[in-house]
């Protein structure tokens, strides 16, 4: 059995003491975010699972299958603190911490021996470098889960498909439309279609800032799947720029029925449904005197 | 011509396209460009990093305020190390798409913008560059 391994079991209690008071002497540690047993359960079970990792003799790559273990628990905790916010710098000091506890140990113990004292230090400081890299690859990954669920999210709540009218549906598009939004703009809005057997669709692009081919080609794919479907459909929210670039581009919408606003558009679908929206004279048939 | 300011993007993923058309715009804002100019030059600059992703997987662009003649403007150079364009004259015309695409693109931009320099080389990379004028002339 090797220095570290050795020193790991027969120092548990120590390191771990050591690495607690460490971890709550720093001024940063959040105890609003996780509480002391918490800490302590999880530092206790990660020297537990180092201590059987280096019983091996292996200190140097902790990716072989003996280390598996230790970097499940600190994924594990990295994810976790990423999750509730921890700053990647309190979740990288979390290991290294255990770092400076492990070295007093070994300061302690080696002091007469400077040689001893070197190499191991330097074996030590590997191993949990290796380790702390661990922590932020994962830390990272945990936000990144974050960022794809809130990007889901965002694509889920901004494309909703209202209904104005009785056969007429409105989609108010917001943001660039990309090939993964047409997507999800299609489906809802022929599933819409089908639901509510809708006859016109009007696709509002006002919230839409550059209108470029590829988000015209898109516009021009759900067009197209509307008709499919026997319904007609409208574009609307056509700013006076945004007609210029489209003509300059070059691109052809004139099979499209186009309107500048929502208003027109829905005063075009009306139309076509051959409904009438009149003013009604209030003081009709209202006298009052005497 | 005078170089104001300069700048450089690396466009990798398809979520670079939002800031660096963001980043356009600010620049277009800070010469005073009128909202018609910075529309087109903003498609036409979207245009070029979406073929830069499609083809070259992307690279980087230049951003530079410019002036002449007491004009500002803006210059936009996009450089990829991407397979290179083989007939630059083919690509150029409306409706040609090696992609699935309407073909519109580069031929698009060229109307959209005031100057516009395309350079190729199978193999080596195709950098573009466009320059749109304040004013739009």
């Amino acid at each position: 059995m090797n220095t570290i391994a050795q020193l790991l079991q027969n120092n548990k209690k120590k390191i771990l003491e050591n690495w607690m008071q460490n971890q709550l002497s720093d001024t940063s540690l959040r105890d609003d975010l996780i509480s002391n047993e918490e800490l302590r359960r999880q530092s206790d079970e990660l020297i537990n699972g180092l201590s059987r990792a280096t019983a091996g003799g292996n200190v140097d790559n902790i990716y072989a299958p003996e280390y598996e273990p230790v970097v499940e628990i600190l994924s594990d905790i990295s994810i976790t603190r990423a999750r509730q916010g921890f700053s990647p710098r309190e979740t990288g000091m979390y290991v290294l911490s255990l770092k400076q506890a492990i070295i007093t140990v070994l300061q302690d113990k080696y002091s007469e021996q400077p040689e001893v004292l070197y190499k191991e230090l330097l074996t030590v400081n590997n191993l949990l470098d290796m380790l702390s890299m661990v922590t932020f690859d994962t830390y990272i990954k945990g936000r990144e889960e974050v960022i794809l669920r809130q990007t889901d999210e965002i694509n889920e709540i901004s494309t909703p498909v209202i209904r104005v009218w009785e056969g007429i549906l409105a989609l108010p598009i917001i943001g660039t439309l990309d090939s993964a939004r047409t997507q999800i703009v299609m489906e809802n809005l022929l599933q819409e279609i089908v639901n509510t057997g809708s006859s016109i669709a009007i696709l509002d692009i006002s919230g839409v800032p550059a209108v470029d081919s590829l988000v015209a080609q898109h516009l021009i794919k759900t067009v197209s799947a509307t008709r499919l479907m026997g319904a007609e459909c409208i574009i609307s929210g056509i700013r006076a720029e945004i007609a210029q670039t489209i003509v300059h581009l070059g691109i052809d919408l004139s099979n499209i029925k186009t309107k500048a606003s929502l208003a027109s558009a829905l005063q075009l679908a009306f139309s076509m449904r051959s409904v009438e929206v009149r003013k009604i004279s209030k003081n009709t048939g209202f006298h009052i005197g005497r | 011509m005078i170089v104001m300011t300069k700048d450089t993007m690396q466009i990798v993923r398809e979520q670079d396209v939002v800031p660096f058309r963001n980043r356009v715009r600010e620049m277009c804002t800070k010469i005073g460009m009128s909202l018609v100019n910075q529309t087109k030059l903003i498609t036409a600059a979207s245009e070029l990093v979406r073929n830069m992703l499609k083809y070259a997987n992307g690279g980087k662009v230049v951003l530079e305020t410019i002036s002449k003649n007491a004009q500002a403007g803006i210059r936009l150079v996009f450089v990829d190390e991407g397979p290179g364009i083989a007939d630059i004259h083919q690509a150029m015309r409306d409706g040609f798409s090696t992609g699935k695409s309407l073909g519109l693109g580069l031929p698009g931009a060229k109307r959209l913008v005031n100057e516009f320099d395309i350079k190729s080389a199978t193999g080596e990379g195709t950098t573009v560059t466009i320059i749109h004028w304040k004013n739009g002339r």
